[in-house]
């Protein structure tokens, strides 16, 4: 469904990410592990077209995405909830999630993901007024998950959706993720959780400074030495 | 009644001010960039509308029309200076756009004295009903032309930020331009109807300053630009209320220190004005006094 070919991203002089090559198969969840600065972040950018790469192909669903307009990828069914949350904070939450469903045209299809999204976030729904800034970061996240969602997206990138909350709700967030999964969503998930985030993973690959070092099955890396001692805790 | 009088045509150069200031407000909200030569686009529509009135009235059109004309050429010349001029610097340091915006107004103003010469030139009497008159108070036409459009213009501009699609899109991308982009909205095309919609509202503010300034040269554009971005810091830049507020606020206290105190010292209270609310509310008087959140 995404493939990502021998990509290479500068900032600069900073050669961030090297000759990267992953692919997502439709279906799976597939999640990216690898330190701070490792690129994560500048993968995920890479993918939805916040930022061009500089040399290699990501290609979705058999569409070459180096021919298409940054803004057109959500369109193509490709959505993705970016590392800090970034929701509108001087827009409301609907509004929010309003924003979300930006390229579709049917109303009524509209206020049926907004009420899924309600269904799934029933916090969100009381605060539909509330501006999104005065929101705690836990219901930030379940906003820009669901505003992601919007557009009934066939694939989700998630960069590190469990970062700053409490345990409680991280293991909400991944049950969540694991749901949108067998509701039929494709996922690609970043994030610095790597036990929890290999335990609902079909595979992964895992990123050190720019390069991937290590890949496969995600029960097998859990199981990994280099991985075990590196990313979880021994 | 003399004072009521003044709080009047207050309202009116406040209007046009206030109409002004969106526009350096719009811009500034979506791109960061104060638009130095958002003045001079006032100037360029009092000379489009001077232009086609006088094909209107060959073609035996009502010259009022030539509202519509202004509209649409400031509109196109907005978004092109955007287009050639900002556009490519939108990665530069913000320090960089500010000196070409300058630039672009000293070349505006160059060439439209080149076209249409130094010499100041009248705008025809587009308004000749007969003043209103409520007891002793006078009310012009142009004044209640001036004041009750703007209003008009002013309160369909907040519903289509706050309701109509295109309009949430503008504000989704001045807060988070990379998120917008996620959320598959065109920045660019964004960014360029924020500056068509800021440079129609100055052609429409370039009309009525022009129906009790009846005088169009090049250099007009300057004060006036300048008093209305006053304004909009006034308001809180960014913030669109505020810019309507600080327009009407700062007609009337130039007004008020015309009739009351000094004409010689109008300018000068204007922008003691600002400085003592900056004193006290550092971001506007509607401003958000919000440190960014990371
Ligand atoms: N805008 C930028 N300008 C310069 N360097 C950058 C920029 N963004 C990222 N980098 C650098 O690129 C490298 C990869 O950053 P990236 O954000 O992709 O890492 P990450 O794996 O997501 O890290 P984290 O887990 O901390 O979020 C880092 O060394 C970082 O300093
Ligand atoms: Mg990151």
């Amino acid at each position: 469904m995404l493939k990502v070919d021998n990509i290479n991203v500068f900032y600069g002089v900073i050669h961030a990410i090297k000759n990267v090559s992953l692919e997502v198969k439709e279906g799976e969840i597939v999640s990216l592990i690898g330190a701070n600065g490792a690129g994560k972040t500048s993968t995920l950018q890479a993918i939805s077209g916040m930022l061009k790469p500089k040399s290699g192909s990501v290609s979705f669903m058999g569409e070459d995405l180096n021919k298409v307009e940054s803004y057109d990828i959500l369109k193509m069914g490709m959505a993705h909830v970016p590392e800090g949350r970034r929701v509108f904070a001087g827009m409301s939450v609907k509004e929010n999630l309003e924003m979300g469903a930006y390229t579709r045209k049917d109303q009524n299809e509209i206020n049926d993901n907004l009420e899924r999204v309600f269904m799934r976030f029933p916090r969100l729904l009381e605060r539909k007024k509330q501006l999104a800034g005065t929101l705690s970061g836990g219901e930030q996240q379940m906003l820009a998950i669901g505003r992601a969602i919007m557009s009934n997206p066939k694939m989700l990138l998630l960069d590190e959706p469990s970062m700053g909350l409490s345990p409680l709700l991280v293991k909400e967030i991944f049950s969540i993720i694991k749901e949108l999964n067998e509701s039929g969503m494709t996922i690609l998930l970043v994030e610095q959780n790597a036990k929890k985030a290999l335990s609902i993973s079909n595979r992964a690959y895992v990123l050190e400074t720019g390069k991937i070092v290590l890949e496969g099955d995600a029960k097998e890396l859990m199981e990994n030495d280099a991985v075990k001692k590196a990313y979880l805790g021994g | 009644m003399e004072f009521i009088q003044q709080v009047i045509n207050g309202l009116q150069l406040g209007s046009i001010y206030a109409l002004v200031a969106l526009g350096y407000t719009m811009v500034y909200g979506i791109i960061k960039l104060i638009n130095f030569a958002h003045g001079e686009i006032i100037m360029v529509g009092a000379y489009i509308a001077l232009t086609s009135v006088s094909f209107l009235v060959q073609m035996g059109l009502p010259i009022w029309l030539c509202v519509f004309v202004a509209v649409v050429f400031c509109a196109i010349l907005g978004i092109l200076t955007e287009r050639i001029a900002y556009r490519p610097l939108r990665n530069s340091p913000r320090l960089t756009s500010l000196i070409t915006a300058i630039g672009i107004s000293f070349l505006l103003q160059n060439a439209f004295m080149l076209i249409y010469s130094p010499t100041p030139k009248p705008f025809p009497k587009m308004v000749t009903a007969a003043p209103i008159t409520v007891g002793s108070l006078q009310i012009s036409m142009s004044a209640l032309l001036t004041i009750v459009i703007s209003i008009v213009i002013m309160l369909v501009l907040q519903i289509f930020i706050q309701k109509n699609r295109l309009g949430k899109a503008m504000r989704a991308v001045s807060e988070d331009y990379g998120a917008a982009q996620l959320m598959g909205i065109n920045i660019n095309h964004t960014i360029s109807l924020t500056f068509a919609i800021g440079s129609g509202l100055a052609a429409v503010a370039a009309i009525f300053y022009c129906m009790s300034y009846p005088l169009v040269e090049y250099t007009m554009g300057t004060m006036l630009g300048l008093k209305a971005f006053v304004a909009a810091v006034l308001g809180g830049i960014g913030v669109i209320p505020g810019a309507m507020i600080g327009g009407l606020v700062l007609g009337i206290v130039e007004s008020l220190t015309k009739a009351y105190i000094s004409t010689q010292l109008a300018d000068a209270v204007t922008f003691g004005v600002l400085i003592v609310v900056l004193i006290f509310r550092p971001a506007g008087i509607m401003g958000k006094n919000t440190k960014e959140k990371v």
